[in-house]
């Protein structure tokens, strides 16, 4: 089996054949991980545990009882979600050598299903951010900055003046995620998803991110930045896996009582073959300023493919889209503000030796253990929140959420299934240029397109597209009704078969990709 | 309209977290006025929303124990500890005024 090989349709055959074994696998992607190391994509490699559960599943395949598809395949989790007995830091001072005494729910889902836990995921600081470059272990580099792709379209400016390599960025806040999926080390990965955090960084990473319902799948053991909008995201190489991770994370868990107590049916995606049926709304506030005119071109093919193949494709608006980046900046920064106030340095994280008093020992483990970006998006929040900003700025915000998801609703009500539209205004920036503008203005920039499904607690996917004039990803995004991710998926899966985005051409993964490695024939969309 | 030192140092105090410069002022001041936008929108008769699930019924679970005698587990990841609690400096102790804080407030 080869590292670029889809879980449904081929790794898992061959484990249950014998062709592979639990143990090659994760040795292989343990080996892939340390010839990335350059990426920083990971904070944390479980190595020593990951080999143990893969052996374990290698009993269990040899007693021809599997538990499931997941068995000995190798996962990675983003660093805000607990996981016992491995440090858990968010990126940040406060949590470094914080050990989860527990599993989050969908940890827990994922080992119970003997999936192999490869280790935790580089972020932005608590998941504050667009590019994953503000976290306390350094940024993470996109993998596709070392592609064949890449380096043939970007020679001359890939090196900047004094000969530094000039890598591009993952996105955020979910990048080490990411760029894990993306690099081949791992064959699904959780992101966290509040503004756009899983959906950015796939579309860097052309790797397809799922941001489900609200509600869908268990917050538990998710460190919690906005808890009316956080859900947690799947990132995978292809649509079927995510439907794979989908299955086995979603439904009702008891200790998370914002999860809907629906029950909720593992599907398989049918092949869809005949879309004259489906209603595609193309949201026309999406054309937003700053979309590069390579991501509007490839929105317009996108919807003329749908055209040509018999769908309905209609133009629809969402006349408050452009609020809503203003709106979560003042909702996250009061969620933020409340969530935050945890961090004291009484029972967890980093403690201040300040010891004049419990006040000051506060203040003086938050100045130490916080960076700037999370001490502005607490202070910000403390301010909407004061008694004479509250009905201003909070109570305010809450009423234009209302008005973003009544535009949704209104729409999904006229008859449309589906929305089609960009995900990221450009391809990934290069990180010199990145940092240049300050987190709050990237968040702001970035988060434009994606931010309006956490707001209305849509489901949303990125699907990678077509690289753009410089070799890198570029990802559309379909926005689904509340709910209906098999609806979702099998539009998303259909495209993505219409679209084949090339394999990225990785000299790290051909070398310990010593099987065959496959390449799919790109029928160059772009 | 610039926030007074006044409101800056009563969010100090209520954040436990300091501006720390100038520049942390500056992103107050921005964040601001990137909020203000908000006043565009006519929402006249508009409910806040709390939650998309606002049609829904919270689950509740039953009253039982189901978990708990974890005290030891919960005890190590704190840095001081005494015997079966946690180890807290004097509380009732207000931080200092911001005249007698160090704080770059001072200056403002």
């Amino acid at each position: 089996a080869a590292l670029n090989d889809g879980l449904r349709s081929q790794v898992s055959a061959a484990l249950k054949e014998g062709r592979v074994t639990p143990t090659e696998l994760c040795q292989r992607c343990l080996a892939l991980i340390k010839s990335t190391k350059f990426l920083n994509a990971y904070i944390t490699v479980a190595e020593e545990t990951a080999l143990k559960q893969a052996e374990e599943s290698e009993e269990r395949y040899k007693r021809g009882q599997p538990l499931g598809i997941l068995d000995g395949i190798p996962v990675a989790v983003k660093d805000n979600f607990n996981t016992a007995g491995i440090e858990t830091t968010c990126a940040s001072n406060m949590l470094k050598g914080y050990i989860s005494p527990y599993n989050a729910t969908v940890v827990q889902k994922l080992l119970d299903q003997g999936a192999v836990l490869l280790g935790k995921t580089n972020l932005d600081e608590f998941a504050m951010g667009s590019g994953s470059t503000d976290g306390v272990f350094g940024p993470v580099r996109n993998p596709w900055s070392y592609s064949e792709q890449y380096k043939e379209k970007s020679v001359p400016k890939s090196h900047s003046e004094d000969g530094e390599f000039n890598w591009v960025i993952t996105g955020g806040s979910s990048g080490g995620s990411a760029a894990a999926v993306s690099s081949f080390t791992c064959f699904a990965a959780l992101g966290s998803d509040t503004g756009g955090s899983t959906r950015n960084p796939a579309a860097h990473c052309g790797v397809v991110g799922l941001k489900p319902t609200y509600g869908l799948i268990s917050r538990h053991g998710l460190i919690p930045l906005v808890n009316s909008m956080d859900v947690p995201g799947i990132l995978t190489r292809c649509v079927d896996d995510a439907a794979v991770l989908l299955g086995s994370l979603a439904g009702h868990d008891p200790k998370d009582s914002t999860t809907i107590q629906d029950d909720f049916k593992p599907f398989e995606l049918p092949n869809l073959t005949d879309v004259s049926k489906l209603s595609v709304g193309i949201p026309k506030e999406y054309h937003a300023p700053g979309l590069s005119s390579e991501i509007l071109a490839l929105w317009s093919k996108a919807a003329d493919l749908f055209k040509n193949a018999g769908a309905k494709v209609v133009e629809v608006s969402l006349p408050h889209t452009r609020y809503s980046i203003v709106c979560y900046h003042v909702l996250c920064t009061a969620e933020v503000a409340s969530n935050m106030a945890r961090f004291d340095g009484l029972e967890y994280g980093h403690r201040s030796d300040m010891k004049d008093s419990t006040e000051s020992m506060y203040a003086a483990t938050r100045r130490e253990g916080f960076n700037d970006v999370v001490r502005g998006r607490i202070l910000s929040g403390n301010y909407f929140l004061l008694k004479q900003n509250y009905e201003k700025y909070f109570v305010k915000a809450q009423k234009v959420r209302r008005l973003i998801a009544n535009d949704f609703v209104k729409v999904f009500r006229s008859g449309v299934d589906i929305l089609l539209t960009p995900t990221t205004l450009s391809d990934a920036a290069p990180y010199t240029e990145f940092i240049q503008e300050d987190n709050r203005t990237r968040s702001a920039q970035d988060d434009i397109l994606t931010q309006a499904a956490n707001m209305a607690g849509l489901p949303a996917i990125n699907v990678p597209t077509a690289l753009s004039e410089r070799g890198l990803p570029v990802g559309l995004q379909f926005i689904g009704r509340s709910f209906q991710e098999k609806q979702l998926l099998t539009v998303a899966k259909w495209f993505e078969k219409q679209v084949q985005f090339p394999v990225i051409q990785l000299e790290e993964v051909k070398r310990h990709d010593s099987g065959v490695f496959q390449h799919q024939k790109s029928a160059s969309f772009s | 309209q610039k926030v007074s030192v006044e409101v800056l140092d009563h969010l100090e105090h209520l954040a436990l977290v300091d501006f720390r410069d100038s520049e942390g002022v500056e992103r107050l001041q921005k964040a601001i006025q990137f909020a203000d936008q908000l006043h565009e929108v006519n929402t006249d008769g508009v409910e806040p929303m709390d939650s998309v699930l606002e049609d829904r019924c919270l689950y509740l679970r039953e009253d039982d124990v189901t978990e708990g005698n974890c005290t030891k587990e919960l005890l190590e990841n704190a840095r001081q500890k005494v015997e079966e609690y946690f180890v807290a400096p004097p509380g009732n102790i207000p931080l200092p005024k911001l005249e007698e804080r160090e704080t770059f407030l001072h200056g403002s």
